[in-house]
């Protein structure tokens, strides 16, 4: 595969990550469970949002076709988005939402950690940045994994049903492809396969701590690197893209 | 006009958040030159996320356009990323006395080391004695704190 279209592909990837997820965080906007952590939630959205733009910026660079942020974030439609699938899952129960958080948080954070040492100068960049945020958020999944776990017999039970029910859309974060493997060779991105068992103690030793069981290892979900979604994803799409369709080119 | 009057020039623009902090002291300037007697200005953002850019580098340009320059540029730059460290003295006084806690600097504070929260001087009645509400305040840069003695809630500029 020519590099430059595995490297499109990657930052893709990576964009559509903190897109989608940062869109769904952005459902909970004046629903959170208190104000504090609609605050909080609010922050974590806006951050991803903000690596995404980076990202999106990035890849449309290498691309070379003149797209900027806004047409890749607003006009593709289903099967060009390549985010885990993880991401798309909706916002549930506040303890759906902070599983899904902490066990993406925790994957995040392993994969920029790796990405600052880059030798794409850009991807290096935003890594950089993006890390001192993605350490906030993984500081704030972890604690609230904590509480609900080890909190009372109501939240223990809802937030290790979310463990569960969640598990099988984590085996598609580490899935790799061509690209990937092209990235990896030219020390632009991690191997995944290295990622995971850190990834798995990381998560069982929080897991553990919060008094919560750690889900087996059953099928898994993937299909999000050639762009196959769950059903949730069109919803997503609909209201994402709705003014760029409804009003196309528009700006603020 | 020399780069001296310039970097006093854009220390006139504020941050549109904290309207006592300049962009100057918030670190956020990283570089000002005259090129041909033209400015060229590299700013970076706090956050990556951080909304207040554009109406940053809106004010910049309205500054400048009042001193006379019609011919001006403004990059950004992520490299190096930037940090609270930057935020000058005279910066974390002026955020003391608008009430925001400026980041703490290199610390003995034991809590961090245990991955506690860290010990932050409450901006109003200067007690040691408060605790971290949320890491997550009105704005990404900022945590929402509490002081047990004087009971107020106050805005931590948080480290990154
Ligand atoms: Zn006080």
């Amino acid at each position: 595969m020519e590099q430059k279209q595995a490297l499109f592909n990657y930052l893709l990837r990576l964009g559509d990550n903190a897109a989608i997820l940062g869109h769904r965080l952005s459902e909970w906007c004046g629903h959170g469970p208190e104000l504090e952590e609609d605050i909080a939630i609010i922050n974590t959205a806006l951050d991803l949002l903000g690596h995404a733009r980076s990202l999106y910026t990035y890849a449309g660079e290498v691309e070379g076709k003149g797209r900027d942020e806004d047409d890749i974030a607003y006009l593709r439609i289903e099967r060009e988005y390549r985010n885990a699938l993880i991401c798309e899952l909706p916002n549930g129960h506040y303890g759906d939402t902070i599983a899904r958080q902490f066990l993406f948080d925790q994957f995040n954070y392993l994969l920029f950690s790796e990405l600052v040492n880059s030798t794409d100068e850009t991807v290096a960049a935003i890594a950089a940045k993006a890390i001192k945020e993605i350490r906030y958020h993984l500081r704030r999944s972890t604690e609230w994994t904590l509480r609900l776990g080890d909190g009372t017999e109501e939240s223990h039970n809802r937030v290790q049903q979310s463990f569960h029910d969640v598990w099988m859309y984590t085996g598609d974060l580490f899935v790799q492809d061509e690209s990937d493997k092209a990235v990896i060779e030219a020390g632009i991105g991690p191997d995944l396969t290295l990622l995971y068992p850190v990834w798995q103690d990381k998560v069982k030793e929080v897991l553990k701590e919060a008094t919560l069981e750690m889900p087996e290892n059953g099928w898994m979900q993937s299909g999000s690197k050639q762009g196959r979604h769950t059903e949730h994803f069109g919803y997503i799409l609909s209201e994402l893209q709705y003014m760029q369709r409804a009003y196309p080119g528009c700006e603020w | 006009m020399n780069e001296k009057e310039l970097w006093n020039l854009l220390d006139e623009v504020m941050d549109p958040e904290i309207p006592v902090l300049s962009l100057v002291d918030l670190g956020v300037v990283r570089e000002a030159k005259l090129a041909n007697g033209n400015p060229e200005i590299t700013i970076t953002p706090t956050y990556s996320g951080c909304p207040a850019m554009k109406v940053m580098e809106e004010d910049i340009e309205a500054v400048l356009q009042g001193a006379g320059f019609d011919e001006y540029r403004i990059k950004t730059v992520l490299s190096p990323a930037w940090t609270t460290d930057w935020i000058t003295e005279k910066g974390r006084k002026a955020l003391q006395e608008y009430g925001i806690a400026p980041p703490e600097q290199a610390t003995s504070d034991k809590n961090v080391l245990l991955g506690h929260p860290k010990e932050v001087t409450c901006p109003h009645c200067k007690s040691r004695q408060t605790k971290m509400l949320s890491q997550f305040g009105s704005t990404p840069c900022k945590a929402l704190y509490q002081c047990n003695d004087c009971k107020e809630p106050f805005d931590y500029f948080k480290c990154i």
